[in-house]
C-alpha cells in the first residue's frame, strides 16, 4: 500500500480530473433496433508523406467535398474530394490552429473551425481565405500560461471564449458557439459575429440550461439548438433565442450531435466509448443514435473497436446524407465513411448476438 | 438640451457632434499566397513606391521545452504586398526578434522598422530587407510560469528596471511604436512595460528618455503610439489616460489633446498640411462600443470621424495600426479582425 500511495493519489486525482471519463453512461434505451451498415474500405487517401493525427472535425460540402480538421504535429485542416481523394491543404501556418476540436460547413459552403488551443472559430471562404474571426486567441506576450492549480475561473465573456467546442448556425445565418470546457454555455450571435444571447454560463451545472462540458451542437431549419451535454449524460434542445425546450437523456453520454438536411430531418448523436477505456466500457458504448428531431429513436449503429466498422471514440459525424454518415474518430486517427441500410434494421435480440 | 450635450460630453469626454467622415472601404484587397494568413495585423505601412508592409502575428509561438531554459521563437511574419494588394515576398524570415509582432513603419528612406512587444526589439530593414540596425535586446528566456504582465519584471526579461519606471536605459519592455525627427533621431515608445518615450541619435546612440507611469503632464499610462510632424514636436498615444500628449524633441510638455477616446493607434499626414489621425480602438473581447478613428488638425481641434467597432467592411476590430500617407491609400490594420482594410475618405 505503502509503495502504491503516489501513483495511487496521482491515479485518483486523474479520475477525479477527467469526470467525462468515469461518467460515461451506458444507454437507458432499451430494444433499440440495430441499423446495419457497411463501412468503405480505406475512403480517405492522403499523399505519400502525410499523416492524420486525432480526427476531430468532419464535414462535406454540397459538392460532397470532405473537411478533416486534425491534431497532427501541428493541428491541420485537410480537404478531400467526395471520392476520398486528397484535393489540398487550407490555413498552414493559421494563427488560430493549434488545437483541433471541430469542423462545420455552411449553407454557403464555407467552413468554419473551432480550435480549443487557440480558443477561436474561423470562418474560412470556400476558396479557403479567412473571412470572419469570433474570439480573441490569448496573447503570447503573456509567456507560458500556468495550468496547475487551474486559474481562477473568470466570467464568459461576450466576445472571447473557454476552450469552445462546436459552431452551427439557423437559417437566417445566427452563428451559435458551443463554448466549452472551461465555460459551460451555448452562445448565439448574429451572422456579423455580434453578440445575441447565451444560455448556461461559466459554471457547470445539471439543471435545465445549464451544461457540464457543452461538447457539440447542431441547429435545425427551424433555429432549434441540440446541444450535447456530454458530462451530464444528455442532450439539451433550445429554442433559437436558446429558451430550453427539452431534454434527451436516453441516449448515454451524447459526445457530439448531427442533424440531416432536406425536409424530413434526423438527430443523431454518438454515445462515443471514452477515452481511456475501463474494463467493459466496451460492451455499452460506443453506437450511434438515429432519431427523430421530437426524440423519438429510429434505430443505433456501431460499436467500440479499433478494426475499420468499430469505432474508437467518435468525435464528429457528418449527415448531409443521412444514410451515408461520416465519421471522426480520436484515439483510431482516422475518417470512416459507413453506409446505412435502415431498411434491414434489425431488432434488437438478433443485433445483441454480434 | 445644451446642457444634455455637454453632460455627455464630460461623461464620455467624447464631443457627440464630431461631424462624421463619408469613406469606403476594401478589406479583401490584399491578395496572399495560397499557404499564407494573416493573423493579427499589428502593423501596417506603406513605402514612398506605395508598397505596403504588413507585421502580423500569425504561425506558433512557441516556447521550447527539454531545453535548458524554455526558448520562446516565432509567432509573427513581416509581409511585403506593391499599391495593388499583390504579395511581394517575405521579410525576416524566422527572425530572432520576431515573437509578437506590434508595429511596422516605413522611414523617410523607405527603411522598414519592427517593434516587436515580446522580443522588446526595435529592428530596421534596409529597403532590401537587410538588418541594418537593432534596438534592446531580446530576453535570452522565459519564466515559465509567466510572471503576471502588470507585475514585478520578469527574470531575465532585460535591464530596465521594473516596469513603469521610465528607465533610463536603452533596453525596453514591450515597446509598441518608433518615429523620427528631420535629424532622423529615433523615438521609441516604450511601452506596455516602460511607460516612457526613448530617444536615440541616428546611429542608435541612447540619449535620454522621459516619462514615467502615471496621469500626470509628462505621465504615461500605456505608451500605445508614436508620431513626429514636419516641425519635429512629437505626438504619443497616452491609451490608459486617453489622451495625445504633445513634446518638443527633448521630451519637454507642450499641450495634450482629449475628447478622442483612448488611441491605439496614430498616425500624421506628409504634406504642407498635415492632420493627425487617432484610433479610439476597441478592446478585442468587446465589439459594442468605441472603434472610431478621428481626424485631428495639429492644434487638436477635431475635424470629423468615421467607422465604428465590429467585424464587416467599414468596422474596425481593436484597430492597431494606421497608415495615412493619403486619404486614397488610407491603411487600418486590426488585431481582432486578423487583415487590412484599405479605406478611401471622402
Amino acid at each position: 500500500m505503502k509503495r502504491c500511495l503516489t501513483p495511487c493519489l496521482v491515479g485518483i486525482a486523474a479520475a477525479l480530473l477527467s469526470g467525462p471519463v468515469l461518467a460515461q453512461a451506458k444507454a437507458k434505451a432499451q430494444n433499440v433496433p440495430e441499423i446495419p451498415f457497411d463501412t468503405v474500405p480505406n475512403y480517405i487517401k492522403l499523399p505519400s508523406g502525410l499523416y492524420m493525427g486525432e480526427a476531430m472535425g468532419v464535414a462535406t460540402n454540397s459538392k460532397g467535398h470532405l473537411f478533416v480538421f486534425t491534431r497532427s504535429a501541428n493541428t491541420r485542416l485537410f480537404e478531400f474530394d467526395q471520392n476520398g481523394k486528397y484535393v489540398r491543404e487550407i490555413g498552414e501556418g493559421n494563427y488560430g490552429f493549434e488545437f483541433a476540436h471541430s469542423v462545420r460547413v455552411d449553407p454557403e459552403d464555407n467552413i468554419w473551425v473551432v480550435d480549443e488551443g487557440t480558443n477561436m472559430v474561423i470562418k474560412f471562404n470556400p476558396a479557403g481565405r479567412v473571412m470572419m474571426v469570433l474570439g480573441h486567441r490569448p496573447d503570447a506576450v503573456a509567456g507560458a500560461v500556468a495550468t496547475n492549480p487551474p486559474p481562477p475561473k473568470e466570467p464568459a465573456g461576450k466576445y472571447t471564449f473557454g476552450r469552445p467546442t462546436d459552431v452551427g448556425w439557423d437559417p437566417q445565418g445566427n452563428i451559435f458557439v458551443s463554448d466549452g470546457y472551461v465555460n459551460n454555455r451555448v452562445v448565439k450571435y448574429d451572422k456579423n459575429g455580434r453578440f445575441l444571447a447565451q444560455v448556461g454560463s461559466e459554471k457547470a451545472g445539471s439543471q435545465p440550461g445549464e451544461f457540464n462540458l457543452p461538447h457539440g451542437l447542431a441547429v435545425d431549419l427551424k433555429g432549434n439548438v441540440y446541444v450535447a451535454d456530454r458530462s451530464n449524460n444528455r442532450m439539451q434542445v433550445f429554442d433559437n433565442n436558446l429558451k430550453f425546450k427539452t431534454t434527451y437523456d436516453n441516449i448515454g453520454t451524447s459526445w457530439t450531435v448531427c442533424v440531416s438536411p432536406g425536409p424530413h430531418q434526423y438527430l443523431f448523436t454518438s454515445n462515443s466509448n471514452p477515452n481511456g477505456n475501463g474494463p467493459g466500457t466496451w460492451d455499452n458504448t460506443g453506437e450511434i443514435y438515429k432519431m427523430e428531431l421530437d426524440g423519438t429513436i429510429l434505430g443505433k449503429f456501431g460499436h467500440a473497436g479499433k478494426l475499420p466498422g468499430g469505432f474508437q471514440v467518435v468525435h464528429m459525424m457528418d449527415c448531409r446524407n443521412p444514410n451515408e454518415i461520416i465519421v471522426a474518430e480520436i484515439e483510431s486517427w482516422r475518417v470512416q465513411k459507413l453506409l446505412l441500410k435502415p431498411g434491414a434494421a434489425r431488432p434488437a435480440a438478433s443485433a445483441a448476438a454480434r | 438640451m445644451r446642457y444634455t450635450l455637454l453632460a455627455a460630453f464630460l461623461i464620455s469626454g467624447i464631443p457627440a457632434g464630431a461631424q462624421e467622415i463619408a469613406f469606403d472601404s476594401n478589406a479583401d484587397f490584399l491578395k496572399l499566397p495560397n499557404n499564407i494568413y494573416l493573423g493579427e495585423v499589428a502593423g501596417v505601412a506603406t513605402n514612398s513606391k506605395g508598397d505596403i508592409f504588413v507585421y502580423t502575428r500569425t504561425g506558433h509561438p512557441t516556447i521550447t521545452i527539454g531545453t535548458s531554459r524554455p526558448f520562446a521563437h516565432g509567432g509573427s511574419r513581416l509581409l511585403e504586398f506593391d499599391k495593388s494588394g499583390k504579395y511581394i515576398r517575405e521579410i525576416g524570415q524566422d527572425s530572432y526578434g520576431f515573437l509578437v509582432a506590434q508595429q511596422v513603419r516605413v522611414d523617410p528612406q523607405d527603411n522598414v522598422w519592427v517593434v516587436d512587444q515580446m522580443s522588446s526589439m526595435v529592428i530596421k530593414f534596409d529597403p532590401n530587407g537587410q538588418v541594418a540596425l537593432l534596438l534592446g535586446r531580446k530576453a535570452e528566456a522565459e519564466r515559465v510560469p509567466a510572471a503576471p504582465l502588470n507585475g514585478a519584471a520578469p527574470a531575465g526579461r532585460g535591464r530596465g528596471g521594473p516596469p513603469g519606471a521610465g528607465a533610463q536605459s536603452d533596453i525596453f519592455q514591450r515597446p509598441t511604436d518608433v518615429a523620427w525627427d528631420s535629424a532622423g533621431d529615433i523615438y521609441v515608445a516604450d511601452g506596455l512595460g516602460n511607460s516612457r518615450v526613448a530617444k536615440f541619435d541616428k546611429n542608435g546612440k541612447f540619449i535620454k528618455s522621459w516619462g514615467s507611469r502615471g496621469s500626470q503632464q509628462g505621465q504615461f499610462d500605456q505608451v500605445h503610439g508614436i508620431a513626429i510632424d514636419s516641425a519635429n514636436n512629437v505626438y504619443v498615444a497616452d491609451a490608459g489616460n486617453k489622451r495625445i500628449q504633445v513634446f518638443d524633441g527633448d521630451g519637454t510638455f507642450k499641450t495634450q489633446f482629449t475628447g478622442i477616446g483612448s488611441p491605439g493607434a496614430i498616425c500624421i499626414t506628409p504634406g504642407a498640411r498635415q492632420f493627425l489621425y487617432s484610433s479610439n480602438s476597441n478592446p478585442p473581447d468587446n465589439i459594442d462600443a468605441g472603434g472610431e478613428i478621428y481626424k485631428l488638425d495639429l492644434t487638436g481641434k477635431i475635424v470629423g470621424k468615421f467607422g465604428r467597432a465590429g467585424k464587416l467592411p467599414k468596422e474596425f476590430g481593436t484597430a492597431n495600426a494606421i497608415s495615412c500617407r493619403s486619404d486614397s491609400e488610407f491603411l487600418v490594420g486590426e488585431i481582432g479582425n486578423w487583415r487590412v482594410q484599405k479605406l478611401t475618405l471622402h
